[in-house]
């Protein structure tokens, strides 16, 4: 009964999944109330039929380019290299896309899914505010209504982006349930949803949510990887030996991970976030490191959880990974050993965010400074020809006010 | 035979219909739920649904959630709800107890423990709201192997086309949601409802209940017209809220506001 144990530490292909019901191995799935199968399974089959549609490709591909800044820059970090001596390492610049994060990239495929099937209105859930952002964004390029859900804890710590959200003419609805945070968010949306079935078309933020999301998000984030493999290749001629990402739902991870997995030589590590430490009850958001399996949100994966199975709420410095859960391949891929999962806390963030706006002069989310955190550990203990490409995210701009709090500093 | 059968058995050879009762298990304390559940077959209820709190409720309203939230500060948990149910079949060896939740608590449970503990506690069918036919293998299958009903959500959403794998593996009974939307927000159309339980019982012989958004006595009745079974829910948690202090705990009005709610709804039914 448990596929765990008996998956093959070395397959053929990391990339083939899911299966036709939405499965990695023992996860994913399509864990949802009667009221949205259809819908869900109606979504598939759009999606199903946009990914062999030329038309939709093209369209997604000039809004990429001229509406969102793609291809995002390859930058070799020259200075941290130096600073932190060992392996060469590089940035994917996805803070400049247009938005300030690779939100943007799944939410240009989505709405273009939505209006493919004839739907008027738009909603989302959103922790940091930087999905919620990215979908009000599109909704107001492409005139629908949009909603979106966020906990009232992260409208406190993330007020610019609220007023960002307001100005693109999106409803901000606090939600008050649990404990305000992302989970609390993606809950009310999916009542949002069931209430209105007809219309509504919910824009996922992450690779999570019931199939087809997890497939469908990675592959419209899966840009990120397949630009890295050109650049780099161009940069270096060959591609890169180790990558890095920091991990909420896993959204940017799985972007920069995918085209990669069935390149023996890339070494990957996705960067959960350990908050005060992985030995604090409820007090990190490491749902691989500190989780184990359970059905949440329409798919099964590591979940943090009590002993009864509830829900629990965990805690991270950055709103964008305050999620109890995490998408269901990267569930998959950590159990088959391809990708390692790793953490840093709150702590660790916080210096590495100092360091790299100080000496690259790039203000990084907290989010991605996660992932520097752990490169900046990881990078001295490589050689100095270890190509190493850490996904720059988002940037930090949002961020500056809670990073102010925590330095103690007024502005 | 199963106790559910024998229910919508009795009451369709009294040309009754079946008044089903939802509350949550622990709300507001374990010891209130108790008596609440105790007192529901003397109050009226044929059938009693018994939420296993969880702490995301997707597809439930506010009532629903705050019921869920105020059952887990107590410190319910799946071992207290079957112990409940066990208590309860100490006095009542005739009325059905369905367990209607959310698959989570039952997979880490994990599931096969939980039905061997279900069926020897005095469960009788469950309702799991995120488990689809997808998911029979893992759930559905081996409760019915265990011996309980596996009762179906079928929604205004469900096409002729899904209908059929939706009622291929239920037992006991099919319960319609009359509404989309989630529990206790919205109040049901009497035509829609009537159309889709028709369309449900050309395919099926099971009885079929109806619940979500029904709160008044004159509901419960125009629905019962329609329909083999009423479910309140929302309502009646709504009571339990309402009756208690400031600090969320029990009142002497708990348990008796509760009952007289049910015995108000039970008569509006009957007299369909
Ligand atoms: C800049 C940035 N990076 C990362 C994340 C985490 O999400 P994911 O793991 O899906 O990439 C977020 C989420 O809000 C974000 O804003």
């Amino acid at each position: 009964m448990d596929p765990i144990a008996e998956t093959p530490l070395h397959l053929n292909s990391y990339r083939t999944g899911p299966d036709e019901r939405g499965h990695f191995g023992l996860y994913g799935g399509r864990f949802v109330a009667e009221t949205l199968m259809p819908l869900i399974l109606e979504l598939e089959a759009a999606y199903e039929a946009a990914k062999i549609d030329p038309a939709f490709h093209a369209e997604l591909a000039d809004l990429n380019a001229h509406y969102a800044g793609r291809p995002s820059p390859l930058y070799f970090a020259e200075r941290l290299t130096q600073h932190l001596g060992g392996a060469k390492v590089y940035f994917k610049r996805e803070e400049l896309n247009h938005t300030g994060s690779h939100k943007v990239n799944n939410c240009l495929g989505q709405i273009l899914l939505a209006k493919r099937m004839g739907k008027k209105r738009i909603i989302a859930e959103t922790g940091a505010g930087q999905h919620g952002v990215a979908t009000a964004t599109v909704a107001a390029r492409f005139g629908l209504p949009c909603v979106i859900y966020m906990g009232a804890t992260d409208i406190e710590r993330q007020k610019p982006n609220v007023f960002r959200m307001r100005l693109l003419g999106a409803e901000v609805r606090p939600v008050i349930s649990g404990t305000g945070t992302l989970k609390d968010a993606m809950n009310e949306a999916l009542r949002d949803w069931v209430s209105n079935v007809e219309d509504t078309f919910y824009i996922i933020g992450t690779v999570a949510g019931p199939h087809p999301y997890p497939a469908m998000v990675r592959d419209f984030q899966a840009v990120i990887g397949q630009e890295t493999r050109e650049q780099m290749l161009a940069a270096e001629g060959r591609l890169p030996d180790t990558l890095v990402a920091a991990i909420g739902g896993g959204s940017n991870a799985m972007g920069i991970f995918h085209p990669f997995l069935d390149d023996p030589s890339v070494k990957m590590f996705g960067v959960e976030a350990a908050g005060r430490g992985l030995d604090v009850p409820n007090g990190h958001c490491a749902s691989l490191n500190g989780g184990k399996p359970g059905v949440l949100h329409g798919n099964r994966t590591y979940l943090l959880q009590d002993g009864d199975g509830q829900i629990l709420e965990g805690h991270s410095i950055s709103a964008g990974l305050d999620y109890p859960g995490i998408g269901p391949e990267h569930s998959w891929l950590r159990d088959t050993g391809r990708v390692t999962y790793v953490s840093a806390t709150d702590r660790e963030a916080l210096d590495a965010f100092q360091l790299c706006t100080r000496i690259e002069g790039i203000i990084p989310a907290l989010e991605p400074a996660h992932a520097l955190a752990y490169v900046t550990k990881l990078a001295p203990t490589l050689p100095p020809d270890d190509l190493l490409v850490m996904n720059m995210s988002g940037r930090g701009d949002k961020d500056i006010f809670a990073v102010a709090g925590h330095l103690g500093m007024d502005i | 035979m199963h106790r559910l059968a024998t229910v919508f058995e009795e009451l369709a050879a009294q040309d009754r219909k079946a008044f089903v009762t939802f509350i949550t298990a622990g709300d507001p304390d374990t010891a209130t739920s108790l008596e609440i559940l105790k007192g529901l077959p003397g109050a009226g209820a044929d059938v009693i649904e018994l939420g296993m709190p969880f702490s995301d409720p997707m597809a439930d309203g506010p009532a629903i959630q705050r019921a869920s939230l105020r059952a887990l500060h107590a410190g319910q948990d799946m071992h207290k709800t079957l112990a409940m149910v066990r208590a309860f079949r100490e006095t009542n060896k005739t009325t059905p107890i369905v367990l209607m939740g959310y698959y989570n608590p039952i997979y880490v449970y994990p599931v096969d423990s939980f039905l061997a503990d279900a069926v020897e506690a005095g469960v009788d069918g469950l309702i799991v709201v995120d488990a689809p036919p997808e998911a029979d293998d893992e759930l559905c299958i081996p409760a019915m192997n265990a011996g309980l009903n596996f009762v179906r959500l079928t929604t205004p959403t469900t096409d002729d086309h899904r209908l059929g794998a939706v009622l291929a593996n239920t037992s006991g009974f099919v319960y319609y949601v009359s509404i989309t939307g989630v529990t206790g927000t919205r109040a049901p159309d009497l035509e829609a409802v009537a159309k889709n339980v028709a369309r449900i019982k050309a395919r099926t012989t099971l009885p079929v209940a109806v619940g979500f958004g029904v709160r008044t006595p004159e509901q419960a009745k125009s629905i019962a017209s329609v329909a083999d079974g009423v479910v309140v829910g929302s309502a009646l948690v709504d009571t339990i809220a309402q009756s208690l202090d400031d600090k969320g705990r029990a009142t002497e009005l708990t348990v008796s506001s509760v009952l007289t709610l049910v015995e108000k709804l039970s008569a509006g039914l009957k007299a369909a």
